[in-house]
């Protein structure tokens, strides 16, 4: 019962955060309703026994990932943007169409059951291992090779990053 | 013990509120912020199957969909800065070079 109403408050917090987050003009405002809907999630994962993803979701997601958005955009200045209005003028049918795909896809879900058997990472388990180590020791024995491509397309990133934002200079 | 399907249903309804986002917004910033919050969505459904499987394969796979969350992150808003300095806007609708 209790797990049930922190669930909801998570679940209501978080679905009236994301309306936030694209409903409103300016995008300061965004950033910052977006940053307390990464808390929320974050503490949402801790609620699912995921500890480690909800360091990352903070770190990386909350602490980096957020403040490159602000970043942005302090560095554009987006003054005269403010004036005008925010949706296109054709929003009913996006309206429309992501209303009919959520319908379609609850539907789905409601008449949903998990048949697959469970797993050995049961709760014990990883109380007795610790998440981080657990974790740890699939993602570099099972997954070594998708995590050294995880790396190559960080340095793709920051070297794409920097040709695009790069300013040409005069060549002679 | 919550249900699995709640936390399916809410992911729905965050990636869909992301999918609304982007289709409809006109401030580029925003519609990249959509991009995340779909993201997040899917991380929702991942991690509580992972839970419930009790499986720590979907727990991966959030961590390499927050890596590439990062690099799409990084590109994305180089892209916007070239953009925006280009064309001193920041609105989809005045971009229309690419139109045939």
């Amino acid at each position: 019962m209790l797990a049930k109403l922190f669930f909801g408050y998570y679940a209501a917090v978080i679905v009236i955060l994301s309306l936030l987050v694209v409903t409103r003009k300016n995008p300061v405002r965004s950033v910052m309703w977006m940053l307390l809907l990464f808390f929320h999630i974050a503490s949402l994962y801790l609620f699912l026994n995921a500890e480690f993803i909800a360091a990352i979701q903070v770190i990386v997601y909350a602490g980096a990932i957020l403040v490159l958005f602000l970043f942005v955009v302090l560095l554009l200045n987006l003054r005269e943007e403010l004036k005008v209005k925010r949706f296109i003028g054709s929003w009913p049918a996006g309206l429309f169409v992501s209303a009919a795909i959520l319908a379609i896809v609850i539907n789905v879900i409601r008449s949903f059951v998990l048949a697959a058997p469970p797993g050995k990472y049961s709760i014990e388990y990883i109380k007795e291992a610790t998440h981080t180590k657990a974790l740890g020791t699939i993602l570099y024995t099972e997954y070594l090779f998708p995590f050294e491509i995880a790396s190559l397309v960080l340095l793709i990133a920051i070297i794409g990053a920097i040709v695009l934002a790069k300013r040409k200079t005069r060549s002679h | 013990m919550v249900p699995l399907n709640w936390y399916l249903m809410l992911s729905a309804v965050v990636f869909m509120i992301g999918v609304f986002g982007f289709l409809t917004r006109k401030n580029i910033i925003i519609m990249f912020m959509s991009v995340e919050l779909m993201l997040n969505g899917v991380n929702i459904s991942l991690v509580a199957f992972s839970h419930y499987l009790q499986d720590m394969r979907g727990q991966i796979l959030v961590f390499f969909i927050i890596t590439v969350a990062a690099a799409e992150a990084a590109i994305g808003l180089a892209i916007i800065i070239a953009l925006f300095r280009n064309k001193s806007t920041a609105h989809v609708d005045e971009m229309n070079e690419m139109k045939g």
